[in-house]
C-alpha cells in the first residue's frame, strides 16, 4: 500500500473554520459536459471554497481537465463541446448570456499541463495580460506589475537580469513559474492548474508546490494532479473523479485516510490508476 | 519493332528469372526457410536483375554504337572519290544515305551509287537488329543461369539487391542534379560570351534598353537592363501589395475563424485559383483589367496607357494570392494550440490572440512564404507580356507601360534568331540575373522557414 502524507502545512485555524460556513467561491450544479454525442461529465456537483486549494484526482480520461476547463469556459474554444447545468462564481452563473468570457478569464486564470510561454521576452510574457485588459500602460506601472508577479511566482531573482530574453529559453520549471506569474499578473481570483508539474523534474515540482501553498493566501486554486502525494501536500479539499462522475469530495485528510467510496479507496491505494 | 521485341523478351526473362530464383532458394533451403540468409523473394529479385540488367546494358550500348558502325561499313564500300572529302560534305552524304534508307525522298532522282549504299545500309541494319534480338536473349539467359547457379543458403541476396536499388536511386538523383548543373553552366558560359561583347557594367547599370538598335551598329549603348529591372520591381511590388494582405488575411480567416463547412468550400476554391493557367490570367489582364483601369483612370483625369504595369501587377497579385494563403495557412496551423490556449486563458479575445500571439509566432514562416511569392512574381512572364507590354520604359508610374526581364527574354527568343548576335545572347545575361536573384530569395526564404520549423519540433 502506498504511504501518503497528509498536508502538514494546513493552517491552525482550519479545523475550527470547518464548522463555520466558509464562503463558496465556485459552485458547480448538475454539470453535464458532452463532446459531440459522447458524455464526458455526468451531473457534477462540487463546491470550491474561497482561499483554499482544491485538488481533483482520478484516473486518466475521467474528465478532470474537462471540468477544470468548464470553470473558465475554456471549453468554449472547442466546437463540439457542450456544457449543461449551472456553474456559479461568487453566486453568478458564468454561463449566463450576460457574462463576457474575456472578463471571466481575467478573474479565473489558468496554468496548463505543458509550460506554454509565448515566444516573446520574459517581460512581454507577463505584460501581455495586463496590457490587453488595460490594467497598465508600458512604463513604470507595468514594470511594477511584472516585477511583483515574478516575485510572487518566485522567479524574480532568477530572471531579473534577463527580462528581455525569450521566455522559451528558460528551463521547464522556470517556464511553468513564468506561466503562473503570467496568470497572476492580471490579478485573478481563482487559478486553475491542470497537472502543472507533470512535465517537470522533482526539484521544479517541489518549487511549484511551495508556490501553490503561498498563493493560497491570495487566490483560490483548483489543481488537477495525477500525483496523490502532491494532492495530499498542497490541497485542503480533494475531489475524486471516476468515469465522468464526481465520486467523492471531502477534506483532503479524510479522503486519504478514510475514503467513503470503495472506488476512491481503490484508486488511492493504487489498485487502479 | 525489333527493339520492342527485345524489350518484351528481356521483361519475360526477368519475370521467369524471379520465379526461378525464388524456387531455387526454396529448394536450397530444404524445407527450412529460416536457414537462408535472405528471404526467397530477394533471391528471385537477384536472379531477375541478372537476367534483365546485362541484357539492357547490351541493348543500350548496341543502340548507341550500331548506327555509326553500320554507316562506317557502308561508307567503306563507296568509291574513294566520294568519301575522301571534307567533313561537311561527308555529313551531307551520310544524311543523303540515311534519308534514302528511311524512304524519305528529297525529290531528286537518287544517284545510283547512293541508292545502292542505302540498300546496303538497310540490309546491314536489319541484320544487326536480328543479331541484337538473339544476343539480348542470350545475354539474358546467361545472366539468369549464372545468377541461379550462385544461389546457396548463404548468398547475401538481400544485400546485393538492396545495393542494386541503391545505385538505381543514386543514378536517378544524379540525372536531376546534373541537368540543373548543366543548365546553370550553359547559362553561365553564354552569359560570359555576352558580357565579352557588352561590358557587364553597361548591362547592369545602363538606362537604355533597345536591342533592336544593335543591328544599326550602335551595339554598346542599347543593352542597359535597368529599365527591365525597374519594370520587374514595379510589377512585383504591385503584385505583392495585392497578394500579401489578401492572402495573409484569407489564411488567418481560414485557419482561425472559418468553420469546417466554410473551410471545405473555400480551400478548394482557392486551389482552383492556383490552378488557372497563367495565359488565362494574362488575357484576363490584357482584355478585361487593362481597359477597366484605363477607363477609370481617364474618368479621374489621369493619363493611362492601354497597357499598364498596374493591370499586370493587379492580376499577378490575384494569381499569387492562393500561393501566399496556402503557405501562410500551413505556418499558422503549425503554431501550437497551447499558445492560443495560453492567450485565451488570460482572457485575450480571438483577434488579440491572433495579432499578438499567433501571427508573431508564425512571422518567420510568413516571411518565408512572402519571399517565395516574390520569386514567383519575378519569374512570371505571361501576364506581363500580355498586359504590360514590351516597351522598356524607365518609370515608376504604375499607369505606364513597362516590361520585365522575363518578357524581354521571351520576346527575344520568339522567332528565328542568329545565335551569335548580342541581341540573342542578351537573354543569357538577363537569365543569369534572374536566376541569381530568385536563387537568393529562395535560399533565404527556405532558411527562414527552416529556422521557424526547428523552434517548435
Ligand atoms: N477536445 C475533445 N474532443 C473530444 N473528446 C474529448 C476532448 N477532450 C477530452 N475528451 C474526452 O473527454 C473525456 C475526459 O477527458 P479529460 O477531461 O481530458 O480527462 P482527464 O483530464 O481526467 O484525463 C475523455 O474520454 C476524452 O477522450
Ligand atoms: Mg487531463
Amino acid at each position: 500500500m502506498m504511504k501518503i502524507e497528509v498536508a502538514t502545512r494546513t493552517p491552525v485555524g482550519d479545523k475550527s473554520l470547518k464548522c463555520q460556513s466558509i464562503p463558496i467561491k465556485i459552485a458547480a450544479m448538475k454539470v453535464d459536459v458532452y463532446y459531440g454525442a459522447k458524455q464526458a461529465l455526468k451531473a457534477i456537483n462540487l463546491h470550491v471554497e474561497n482561499y483554499r486549494v482544491m485538488a481533483l484526482i482520478g484516473p486518466s480520461g475521467c474528465g478532470k481537465s474537462t471540468f477544470l476547463r468548464c470553470l473558465n469556459r475554456m471549453n468554449d474554444t472547442i466546437d463540439i463541446c457542450r456544457v449543461d447545468g449551472r456553474i456559479e462564481l461568487d453566486g453568478v452563473d458564468i454561463y449566463a448570456k450576460s457574462i463576457d468570457t474575456v472578463q471571466l478569464r481575467a478573474r479565473v486564470g489558468m496554468v496548463f499541463q505543458k509550460p506554454n510561454p509565448f515566444p516573446k521576452s520574459i517581460y512581454d510574457n507577463i505584460a501581455y495580460g495586463p496590457r490587453i485588459h488595460g490594467l497598465a500602460q508600458r512604463g513604470p506601472e507595468m514594470d511594477e506589475i511584472v516585477q511583483s508577479s515574478l516575485e510572487r511566482a518566485g522567479l524574480w531573482n532568477e530572471v531579473k537580469d534577463r527580462l528581455n530574453e525569450p521566455g522559451t529559453g528558460l528551463s521547464g520549471g522556470q517556464q511553468q513559474r513564468l506561466c503562473i506569474a503570467r496568470a497572476i499578473a492580471v490579478s485573478p481570483e481563482v487559478i486553475l492548474m491542470d497537472e502543472p508539474c507533470s512535465a517537470l523534474d522533482p526539484i521544479a515540482t517541489a518549487h511549484i508546490e511551495e508556490l501553490i501553498d503561498e498563493l493560497r493566501e491570495n487566490f483560490t486554486i483548483v489543481i488537477v494532479t495525477h500525483n496523490m502525494q502532491q494532492a495530499a501536500r498542497v490541497s485542503q479539499k480533494t475531489a475524486f473523479f471516476h468515469l465522468g462522475e464526481m465520486v467523492e469530495c471531502n477534506d483532503t485528510e479524510e479522503i486519504f485516510t478514510n475514503p467513503v467510496d470503495e472506488r476512491t479507496q481503490g484508486y488511492i491505494t493504487g489498485r487502479y490508476g | 519493332m525489333p527493339t520492342t521485341l527485345i524489350l518484351v523478351t528481356i521483361a519475360a526473362l526477368t519475370v521467369v528469372g524471379y520465379f526461378l530464383g525464388r524456387g531455387r532458394a526454396v529448394e536450397v533451403a530444404e524445407g527450412r526457410l529460416a536457414r537462408l540468409h535472405s528471404v526467397p523473394s530477394y533471391h528471385g529479385a537477384f536472379v531477375a536483375l541478372w537476367a534483365g540488367l546485362p541484357a539492357l546494358v547490351l541493348l543500350a550500348v548496341w543502340i548507341l554504337a550500331e548506327g555509326p558502325a553500320v554507316m562506317a561499313l557502308v561508307l567503306a564500300r563507296l568509291p574513294e572519290a566520294l568519301v575522301a572529302v571534307d567533313e561537311q560534305t561527308l555529313s551531307l552524304l551520310r544524311s543523303d544515305i540515311l534519308n534514302l534508307a528511311h524512304g524519305v525522298s528529297n525529290g531528286r532522282a537518287p544517284d545510283p551509287l547512293i541508292s545502292d549504299a542505302a540498300d546496303f545500309y538497310n540490309q546491314l541494319h536489319g541484320l544487326a537488329e536480328g543479331c541484337l534480338v538473339v544476343l539480348g536473349a542470350v545475354a539474358g539467359l546467361i545472366g539468369l543461369k549464372h545468377a541461379r547457379s550462385r544461389i546457396t543458403r548463404d548468398l547475401r541476396a538481400r544485400n546485393l539487391v538492396e545495393r542494386a536499388l541503391n545505385i538505381a536511386l543514386v543514378l536517378c538523383s544524379l540525372v536531376a542534379i546534373l541537368t540543373t548543373v548543366g543548365i546553370v553552366l550553359s547559362l553561365l558560359f553564354e552569359a560570359i560570351q555576352f558580357f565579352s561583347m557588352i561590358p557587364i557594367t553597361d548591362f547592369l547599370f545602363g538606362l537604355h534598353w533597345n536591342p533592336q538598335a544593335a543591328f544599326s551598329g550602335d551595339a554598346a549603348g542599347s543593352f542597359g537592363a535597368v529599365p527591365l529591372f525597374t519594370g520587374t520591381l514595379l510589377i512585383t511590388v504591385i503584385a505583392m501589395v495585392v497578394a500579401v494582405p489578401v492572402g495573409l488575411l484569407a489564411a488567418v480567416y481560414m485557419s482561425e475563424y472559418a468553420g469546417p463547412t466554410m473551410r471545405s468550400v473555400a480551400k478548394p476554391v482557392l486551389e482552383i485559383l492556383a490552378g488557372i493557367p497563367t495565359v488565362v490570367y494574362g488575357f484576363f489582364a490584357a482584355l478585361t483589367m487593362a481597359p477597366v483601369i484605363r477607363d477609370l483612370g481617364m474618368a479621374a483625369g489621369l493619363d493611362v496607357s492601354s497597357q499598364s504595369a498596374l493591370a499586370a501587377g493587379l492580376v499577378m497579385g490575384i494569381m499569387i494570392i492562393p500561393f501566399v494563403s496556402s503557405l501562410s495557412d500551413d505556418v499558422i496551423n503549425a503554431v501550437p494550440q497551447a499558445l492560443r490556449d495560453g492567450s485565451y486563458g488570460l482572457g485575450a479575445t480571438k483577434s488579440e490572440t491572433i495579432r499578438e500571439i499567433v501571427l508573431p509566432a508564425a512571422l518567420p514562416g510568413i516571411v518565408g512564404a512572402v519571399m517565395l511569392a516574390i520569386s514567383r512574381a519575378i519569374g512570371e512572364t505571361m501576364i506581363v507580356a500580355m498586359a504590360a507590354g514590351l516597351s522598356a520604359n524607365l518609370t515608376a508610374n504604375p499607369f505606364a507601360a513597362v516590361t520585365t526581364v522575363t518578357v524581354q527574354i521571351a520576346s527575344t527568343i520568339r522567332g528565328d534568331q542568329e545565335f551569335n548576335s548580342p541581341k540573342t545572347l542578351s537573354v543569357f545575361g538577363l537569365g543569369l540575373v534572374l536566376f541569381v536573384v530568385t536563387l537568393i530569395l529562395n535560399v533565404v526564404a527556405l532558411r527562414v522557414v527552416q529556422k521557424y520549423r526547428e523552434k517548435y519540433d
